[in-house]
């Protein structure tokens, strides 16, 4: 078995009353690729927020690329990289000056981030957009170029806030060819997604109802498990018992 | 062992070294895009270098509140020496223009119609009672001014030079001597530059901070810099930083333009107007941030910078109505606008020629504000990660 790059154990975050993400807990894999499931209001983004550093547990405790999510928020910021459902590019810079940017936001050096723009430019087949807009691309080019600098700084995880929100199918299907890229590539990928044909690509799946954890395995395990047929069908059970409204 | 720990110890400044280098680089990285973005749109570029001019043109020499073309009749039963001495007088001021004699029964006619706003009136007889005045005796009035005062503020101006001008005939014992002192031609613009670099400093700062920085929320890549391991405090600094490069250029405008166009005198010395603007200009910073903290769109950040900051320093600072004239409520409110110390301490710098060490109160003002500003948005932003 591959080594634990995510570990979380008893994982709790209240805000007021209000219990968001209720005791979960889970291992991720070195090269995986991790589906998170839930539905709107299951706590999935409050849950991602802790494994970024950007908000602090209330309780339990957890490792992400091996530093603690109670203290080390910092540290942590250091060897993820993140893409969000919404758009996470600077429009009114180019292509290559994005990229220029979130080398320089995680201090690459000027030569480093030469050659991995060129690279990143070549394996996208964008050398010849280098000084366009990233206004004037098309959605799914804009999204693949933002996954593609996520990775800019060789994050041991790429956490995606659903990313494939909006885009075309044939353009879904090439951002997921690269993804499995990534994931070959030792890189570890942590993806929420509505798209239930998505979650079938996941190496496993985790299903999340009400702050709580309700399933955990492999696509195929769970469909058995559930008796169903397809990943759709073994979420709308799920979802179907949830107490929580949007 | 001892090895050991002399050399873990020793990593420690290099690595203290590189780390810093790291974070100088991410910053520099943050304030280059902000610049490009702000250097690409070049509509908000020119309209930021534009305003400044157009309003200092604008209040330096269209909107006035110096009395200008007054249109003046005279009323003389007799014309005597005396009265055509006056007359003359008002005819060759630039300030006022001469339409001509009228009769009694004409007055009404004339000011209702807008021909002229002022009527002087002079009595029969008008030089023999001016000899009895000369000679000390007492006299009833002899010269009465009808004036048009629709519009407040140019007939009390008007009126008060008329009376100047016809005091050296009316009496040469001149009661009173007035001289106005650090504005002697009663320009209005001195008055009005103070309280545009108020404003534009208001506008460029507050407004155009608060609405880059909710402009990042809303389109998410605030979201995708809080993950990077950017500092929250630094990613505001790398905000900030391009708008206070561009009000000091603003500021060097509308200095170059008020002392050679408006040749308003600033006495009191460059470097301290310069010091209490760049005050200022952080002061209005930290303003924008706060605002950005608070509200979640463009929109809201535009009504709120806005509507809700501009106005009030429009109407309480003093800029457009002098503090002393407010109700007593709104002169104790006045207290907190901001652009009221500023503009205050910039008026004496500018006008009176007071040196910096004069206008400490207003300093220190602004210097607590800021301080109380921008350590609040920092508390609430901090907050608002939790």
């Amino acid at each position: 078995m591959s080594e634990t790059v995510i570990s979380v154990r008893n994982l709790t975050k209240r805000f007021g009353d209000f219990t968001a993400v209720n005791n979960i807990s889970f291992d991720v894999y070195q090269g995986e690729i991790f589906g998170f499931l839930g539905a709107n209001g299951a706590g999935k983004t409050t849950a991602m927020r802790m494994l970024c550093g950007l908000s602090y547990p209330t309780s339990g405790s957890g490792t992400v690329a091996g530093f603690n999510v109670m203290r080390e928020g910092e540290m942590i910021k250091r060897h993820i990289g993140y893409m969000s459902q919404r758009f996470s590019l600077y429009n009114t810079l180019t292509v290559g000056e994005n990229i220029k940017l979130f080398a320089g936001i995680y201090g690459l050096s000027k030569q480093v981030t030469a050659k991995r723009s060129d690279e990143l430019l070549a394996r996208l087949k964008f050398s010849s957009e280098r000084n366009t807009l990233v206004k004037a691309l098309p959605l799914g080019w804009k999204q693949k170029l933002a996954f593609a600098i996520a990775g800019i700084h060789r994050p041991e995880i790429i956490f995606l806030d659903e990313p494939t929100g909006g885009v075309d199918p044939v353009t879904r299907r090439q951002f997921w060819e690269m993804i499995y890229e990534a994931a070959e590539g030792g890189t570890t990928i942590f993806v929420t997604t509505h798209y239930m044909d998505e979650a079938e690509y996941c190496s496993r799946v985790s299903i999340m109802v009400d702050g709580e954890v309700r399933a955990l395995d492999t696509p195929t395990r769970l469909k058995q498990q559930f008796n169903a047929g397809s990943m759709d069908e073994v979420f709308r059970m799920l979802a179907r018992d949830a107490q929580r409204g949007e | 062992m001892p090895g050991q720990w002399m050399k873990s110890f020793a990593c420690w400044p290099a690595m203290h070294k590189e780390e810093s280098k790291v974070m100088k680089n991410n910053l520099f990285a943050l304030v280059k895009k902000e610049s490009l973005h702000i250097l690409r749109d070049k509509r908000t570029m020119l309209i930021v270098i534009l305003i400044p001019v157009v309003l200092i043109v604008l209040f330096g020499f269209a909107i006035s509140t110096e009395v200008n073309n007054v249109n003046v009749a005279v009323v003389a039963p007799d014309r005597t020496n005396g009265v055509n001495d006056a007359v003359n007088r008002i005819a060759h001021n630039d300030y006022f223009t001469f339409c001509g004699y009228i009769n009694q029964d004409q007055i009404d006619q004339q000011l209702r119609s807008g021909k002229v706003s002022a009527v002087i009136v002079f009595a029969p007889d008008f030089d023999r009672r001016l000899e009895q005045i000369y000679a000390g005796l007492p006299s009833t009035p002899i010269i009465q001014l009808i004036v048009d005062a629709s519009d407040v503020n140019s007939a009390g101006a008007a009126t008060a030079y008329m009376q100047e001008i016809l005091l050296g005939t009316a009496s040469q014992q001149a009661m009173f001597e007035t001289r106005m002192l650090f504005n002697p031609q009663m320009k209005s613009a001195y008055n009005f530059v103070p309280g545009i670099m108020g404003l534009i400093f208001i506008l460029v700062c507050a407004m155009m901070t608060s609405v880059s920085i909710v402009r990042e929320k809303e389109v998410g890549t605030m979201e995708v810099l809080l993950v990077s391991p950017m500092r929250p405090t630094k990613v505001f600094f790398a905000k900030m930083i391009p708008y206070f490069v561009i009000s000091c250029v603003v500021l060097i405008i509308i200095l170059l333009l008020s002392y050679y166009l408006l040749h308003v005198p600033m006495s009191g010395g460059v470097w301290g107007i310069f010091s209490m603007s760049l005050l200022y200009v952080l002061l209005s910073l930290s303003l924008g941030l706060l605002v950005s903290i608070v509200v979640k769109t463009q929109v809201a950040a535009l009504l709120l910078s806005g509507m809700v900051m501009m106005l009030p320093m429009l109407l309480l600072s003093g800029m457009l109505f002098p503090i002393e004239n407010f109700p007593k409520f709104f002169e104790v409110l006045s207290n907190v606008v901001p652009a009221r110390w500023y503009i205050e301490g910039i008026r004496k710098m500018m006008i009176q020629g007071s040196p910096f060490v004069a206008v400490w109160k207003e300093f220190a003002i602004l210097l607590g504000m800021t301080v109380i500003f921008f350590g609040v948005s920092l508390i609430k932003f901090n907050d608002k990660l939790e």
